[in-house]
């Protein structure tokens, strides 16, 4: 289902004018895009096959100013698009055609650093990585890391609760956020959460966190620090077949070892990722993993002969730890850089994002790998194998007809598979636009229907990001009938049209 | 990323480049957080990946307006994007075809046009540039604060060591504007590589072509570049071990050359030949045994990392390495990889960018109070001293003048 951009409603283009002349009362002219030259650089995401060209681009730079652009919006009826830095590989931050992307880019500054009490307040457009990079002296850092994290932004990352390779022992973003403000579809500046661990009634944070810019804008964000390591060391183990590497994690998990981070890639991401970074990955490996430990020096130590134990019972060919810090860096940033590292061998790719139980990465890995052939298109596989979220990235040409059709059918099989071996449909990268058909699958109605009554709580109009993350239950009715799950029909009860 | 590239460029050598290079692209955003302009403005037709964009609408037929320009223009060339990119994208070559069918259909304001012209007819001649510059040095007590800054105070041009008492010989290019603000770079990588027992010499060589050439003046650019290469092969038939250059910037664009000429056929094969024997001068004493050169020193430098060092060339680490098996003790400066606001003519002709980078880049390098800033660019150079409070030199003049206190 990518969506490509389309000739343009006249009406629209009227609206445009207008819209943009409005806004620009609230922010500084050259802060308000509406010239399609300008716009198109926006109609995407990382997910470059979902475009859209958005009526206007706004890009504010101060709080007062967010909510009076909401506020308008709100007052005129007109849908709301909130940007981070536009890595996300769901298609959330895709425009909509009457509805004005508001870019959070601008608040790009660290507002204060609690070192005593290990939190910092961050702006919402501040990068992931900036974050790390600027409490570093204190001996501080923060623990979510996506592989996106040099570019994200902390306001994407908990719109779409993002995890990283750290997540294991870490927790997601949901677990390292203490308070966020944001304002709300009326323009209100309000404050979800406390400095405190806990905070009395609901847990709206958990709700916010992931919420996909449906709920509200972010615009700032208290976040949790933690102490570094003593002492973290990462061993890297090759395998001659990936099932085994696949045992491998699920032995070290049942072994009662939770690593600081655990991933595994097959070895056409090793040989793209080497070609960048030349980390000294073992390229003719079928898969290897690594496998990050960290704590105290003795810890440290006394875990790897442990892991090493058990890689060695699963049967590795290789095994290599990081002689030094430089090199367990070096490592990871092969690993953070795999996707688009991909683009070395394949002009586009298209990344999925399912999780399964631990136990069946093995077999799935072959029902992938036979997927792969039967639709005669590559799959390069990277994964946060520790938590059994899967990235299979399913290589192909936009350029040749009818290659992304056959592609995103392939990916469609791979989300059925992850659902029927008792998984979800996606671990981190959040539904957007891409998934939410699958939404039908994993959801039944009444569940759906909680789901919207939560956001008709926060939005009455539905005018944040309204067509993405809750399918309505028309588009499941839609969906469903085109797509027979295992012979049965998903929403027998609605009606069809 | 899909392209459907327009009938006009598809199947020109640009086009087919510009395709491939366009199809590398994964839009995966990385490069934008390394983008100075991005991380100061905020917009993303302000980072990489959005000029990519822009571009990629030109090429496929969209015709820009002053927007795509400004953005374009607004570029430092800096290509830190390409270091941070994982795909390989070479953002740098897209931006010269870019940017020359965007002037092409762009008109710009006269003023503007002047101002590129001007600077086009003056910098790039030694002849030219230097008197000019000697007047304003002359005045230079005199000028208003601006003008001041941006006036270099004059150099002594130093002792120069025959060349022919060694068996090896090395070329060094002169260049535009470096022998007329800074002759004492030259004449210090002289004497040091004297003391490494290898003679440099001179040709008439002039402008290395980078200046027309990032103005989107191709055919210009390569005159010099041939002028060059004329200027240089008698040396290299006589078996000049390499071309030194001092000025990274230059750098950049000489090795190049093998590659703009690739298709000229009187040229092609010299200029391939220029190209492999060009290097740095950080790479020519990376190799060296530095023992014979004094290697005490109590001056704490911070040294600033051209861009067109560690993105264009890939040299990161080598000038440091270097310095530190001297002797000298080098401060940490924070955020190394972003680029100063020199960036050639850019610093002139988009100025209030430039200053801020400049600001921010003084702040990193005078972190730790260091006694001197050192750096590989003559235009880095310029730009830092003009503001700075601590001297500014090239690097190669600290290990000159340190072996001269023997
Ligand atoms: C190469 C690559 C690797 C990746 N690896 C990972 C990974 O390891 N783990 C992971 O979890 N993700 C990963 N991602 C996905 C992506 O980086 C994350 O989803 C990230 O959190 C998105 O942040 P962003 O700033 O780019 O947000 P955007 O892409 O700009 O937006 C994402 C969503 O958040 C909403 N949003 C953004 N800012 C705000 C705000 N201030 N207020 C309200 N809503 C907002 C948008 O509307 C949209 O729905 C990867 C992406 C790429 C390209
Ligand atoms: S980092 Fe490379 S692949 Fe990613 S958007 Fe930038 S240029 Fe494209
Ligand atoms: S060359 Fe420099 S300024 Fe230009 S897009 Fe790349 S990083 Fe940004």
């Amino acid at each position: 289902m990518s969506i490509a951009p389309k000739a343009e409603n006249p009406s629209l283009q009227s609206q445009r004018a207008r819209v943009a002349s409005d806004l620009r009362r609230v922010v500084a002219t050259d802060s308000v895009l509406d010239e399609e030259e300008s716009l198109r650089p926006y109609e995407c995401d990382g997910l470059s096959a979902y475009r859209r060209l958005p009526l206007v681009v706004v890009l504010p730079d101060t709080v007062d100013q967010v909510q009076q652009v909401v506020r308008y919006c709100h007052d005129n009826d007109i849908p709301i698009v909130a940007r981070g830095a536009g890595t996300g590989l769901s298609g959330g931050a895709l425009p909509i055609e009457d509805g004005v992307v508001l870019s959070l880019a601008k608040f790009n500054k660290v507002i204060s650093v609690d070192k005593d009490n290990r939190t910092a307040v961050v702006q919402p457009g501040v990068r992931n990585l900036a974050i790390s990079e600027t409490v570093s002296h204190l001996g501080l850092y923060y623990a979510p890391d996506p592989s996106s994290q040099i570019a994200c932004t902390i306001g994407g990352n908990v719109a779409e609760n993002a995890g990283g390779l750290h997540c294991l022992k870490y927790g997601l973003t949901v677990h390292n956020v203490l308070e966020i403000k944001i304002v709300t579809i009326e323009g209100d500046l309000v404050t979800i959460g406390s400095n405190a661990l806990d905070s009395p009634g609901y847990d709206l944070l958990a709700l916010m966190t992931g919420s996909e810019g449906l709920l509200g804008i972010i615009v700032e964000v208290t976040v949790k620090l933690l102490t570094k390591p003593d002492c973290a060391k990462v061993i890297m183990a090759s395998f001659d077949d990936i099932e085994k590497a696949g045992n491998a994690v699920a032995n070290i998990i049942t072994a009662g070892i939770i690593p600081g981070g655990l991933e595994m890639m097959d070895n056409a991401a090793i040989r793209v990722t080497e070609d960048f970074v030349h980390a000294g990955y073992d390229v003719e490996a079928a898969a290897i993993l690594l496998c990050e430990l960290d704590g105290t020096p003795e810890e440290v130590d006394d875990e790897i002969e442990r892991v090493k134990l058990v890689l060695e019972q699963s049967g590795y060919t290789q095994m290599q730890v990081a002689k030094d810090d430089n090199q367990r860096q070096l490592f990871w940033s092969g690993r953070k850089s795999a996707f688009p590292a991909v683009g070395r061998i394949s002009p586009d790719y298209y990344c999925m994002d399912g999780t399964i139980p631990r136990k069946t990465l093995g077999s799935v890995m072959s029902k992938v790998d036979e997927l792969s052939r039967q639709y005669d298109l590559r799959v390069v596989n990277v994964f946060h194998a520790g938590d059994g979220n899967l990235h299979p990235l399913i290589l192909y040409d936009g350029n040749v007809e009818g290659e992304l059709e056959r592609t995103e059918e392939l990916g469609g099989a791979i989300l059925d598979l992850c659902i029927e071996v008792g998984g979800t449909i996606t671990g981190e990268h959040g539904v957007g636009m891409e998934k939410i058909d699958h939404m039908c699958i994993q959801f039944d109605t009444l569940e759906l229907s909680q789901f919207h009554a939560v956001k008709q709580a926060f939005d009455t109009k539905r005018l944040l990001n309204p067509d993405k993350a809750v399918p309505t239950l028309h588009r499941c009715a839609e969906f469903g009938a085109m797509h027979v799950h295992k012979g049965q029909l998903k929403f027998p009860d609605i009606e069809r049209f | 990323m899909q392209t459907h590239l327009a009938d006009f460029i598809r199947n020109t050598i640009e086009g087919r480049e510009a395709d491939a290079i366009l199809r590398k692209c994964v839009h995966c955003g990385f490069c934008t957080a390394t983008c100075p302009t991005y991380q100061l403005l905020g917009d993303e037709l302000d980072g990489p990946r959005g000029r990519i964009y822009l571009m990629k609408q030109v090429l496929e037929g969209v015709t820009p307006t002053s927007t795509t320009q400004l953005h374009l223009d607004r570029c430092l060339s800096c290509r830190n994007c390409e270091t941070t990119c994982p795909s390989g994208v070479q953002y740098g070559r897209l931006l010269d075809i870019g940017r020359v069918i965007v002037e092409q259909q762009v008109e710009r304001t006269e003023v503007e046009k002047l101002k590129r012209k001007l600077l086009r007819l003056v910098i790039p001649y030694r002849n030219r540039f230097g008197p000019l510059l000697k007047i304003g040095q002359f005045f230079r007590p005199f000028l208003p604060k601006p003008l001041k800054q941006a006036t270099p105070a004059a150099r002594a041009a130093g002792v120069w060591p025959q060349a022919d008492k060694h068996d090896r010989r090395m070329l060094v290019l002169n260049g535009c504007v470096q022998p007329a603000i800074a002759p004492d770079i030259n004449s210090a990588t002289a004497r040091v590589l004297d003391q490494l027992g290898i003679g440099l010499t001179t040709a008439n060589d002039g402008c290395c072509g980078a200046l027309s050439y990032h103005l989107s003046a191709h055919d210009e650019a390569l005159g010099f570049v041939r002028q060059n290469i004329d200027a240089w092969w008698p040396y290299i038939e006589q078996g000049v071990e390499a071309i030194v250059i001092t000025a990274s910037g230059c750098g950049v664009m000489v090795k190049d050359y093998g590659y703009l000429l690739r298709h000229d056929t009187d040229y092609a094969k010299k200029a391939a030949t220029v190209s492999d024997l060009t290097k740095d001068i950080s790479e020519v004493l990376y190799t060296e045994d530095l023992t014979k050169l004094k290697t005490k020193s109590n001056k704490k430098v911070a040294f600033q990392a051209p861009c067109s060092l560690q993105h264009g060339l890939k040299l990161s680490g080598k000038v440091e390495d270097i310095l530190a098996r001297l002797g000298f003790s080098l401060t940490t400066v924070p955020d190394t990889h972003l680029c100063c606001g020199s960036a050639g003519t850019y610093s002139i002709l988009n100025p209030v960018i430039s200053n801020q980078l400049k600001k921010r880049k003084l702040e990193a390098l005078c972190s730790e109070q260091p006694d001197i800033i050192a750096t590989a660019n003559i235009g880095c150079l310029t730009h830092l001293e003009s503001e700075a409070t601590v001297p500014v030199v090239h690097w190669i003049n600290l290990i000159a003048a340190m072996s001269h206190e023997k």
